[in-house]
């Protein structure tokens, strides 16, 4: 079997196409999908791309998580299909209530560009398992609204119940709390992040590494994540 | 034309970075009369016609449920204005 993914562009998306390469290069079948649709095309996971969807107008990811689509991603999510959100993609699910919390505008007010140090928190997801429990990978970082927040007492829940699944490392980006930078929800099966995984997955094009220049291909494996478990449940 | 207004405030316990750059620029300026600055948005929702209880009671639930994010946002009031 090969992994249909799907990639949903919305009006202001910029990293759909790729999203859509990084589940060709790892492996899958990606299909674009649109907002204005109520039809996932029968496909076996979904990715919420990075952009900046309604151009972050109300709040970022606030209209697109009203999107027509939207309606079939949420019954998707609840149903156990995994569901990645990245960047505009993870406002998205955290507008949609399908993860705990908020994305501010980062502390010091400045859009951020640069490759991440993060730490995997949890590699009990559909998009992570190919990681190592705190593994320490590199994927770029580019966002103007990134500082995640919640009230005291969804934070102790959300560390209670381990549902951080990335926390930046060295100096804080944004301003996000307890250093947060991706979540889980409890099944496992959504995960958020700010970093762009899609922008770590093929050498020539990838942050830098100690070996060679932007041969960093860290991103690939929440790709390749998701493919295998799909496969596996096939 | 009869408006609702509906003001939605950044919360309380919450960093308001474009408050805080706000805050900054007045102390820069020699602005020393004000202990700080919050940004909240203010909407216009314009209704042709009365407003009657339902269309009142309309506003407040989309000004709940999509115009403010209760996580990170309060609705502090929606009010009617001729």
């Amino acid at each position: 079997m090969t992994a249909r993914i799907g990639v949903i562009t919305f009006p202001g998306s910029l990293d759909d196409v790729d999203a859509r390469r990084a589940v060709r290069l790892a492996g899958g079948e990606p299909v674009a999908l649109w907002h204005g649709s109520h039809d996932l095309e029968g496909v076996d996971a979904l990715i919420l791309p990075g952009g900046f969807s309604y151009g972050d107008y109300l709040r970022a990811g606030a209209i697109a998580a009203l999107a027509p689509i939207m309606a079939e991603v949420k019954d998707a999510a609840r149903g156990g299909m995994p569901v990645l959100g990245i960047c505009n993609g993870f406002q998205m699910l955290v507008e949609a209530h399908l993860l705990p919390g908020g994305l501010i505008r980062n502390a010091h007010q400045q859009f951020i560009r640069r490759d991440q140090r993060l730490r995997v928190e949890s590699t009990s997801t559909a998009w992570t398992a190919d990681f190592a429990d705190g593994e320490e990978i590199v994927i770029p970082l580019k966002n103007a609204d990134g500082g995640y927040i919640a009230d005291a007492d969804t934070l102790a829940r959300i560390e209670g119940e381990g549902l951080v699944a990335f926390r930046y490392l060295g100096v804080n980006p944004n301003g996000s709390l307890n250093d947060i930078a991706g979540l889980r929800n409890e099944r496992g099966n959504v995960v958020g992040l700010m970093p762009h995984p899609e922008h770590a997955v093929e050498e020539g094009f990838g942050p830098d590494t100690r070996l060679a220049m932007r041969s960093g291909v860290d991103g690939r494996r929440f790709f390749t994540s998701a493919i295998a478990s799909l496969v596996a449940a096939a | 034309m009869p408006t609702i207004v509906v003001d939605v405030m950044p919360k309380a316990e919450l960093l308001d970075p474009q408050g805080k750059a706000v805050a900054g620029a007045l102390t820069r300026l020699g602005v020393d009369s004000f202990s700080g600055v919050r940004i909240g948005k203010r909407f216009e929702l314009v209704v042709d016609g009365d407003v009657d209880d339902e269309t009142l009671a309309t506003a407040r639930r989309i000004a709940a449920e999509v115009l403010s994010n209760d996580v990170i946002e309060d609705v502090v009031s929606v009010e009617v204005v001729e």
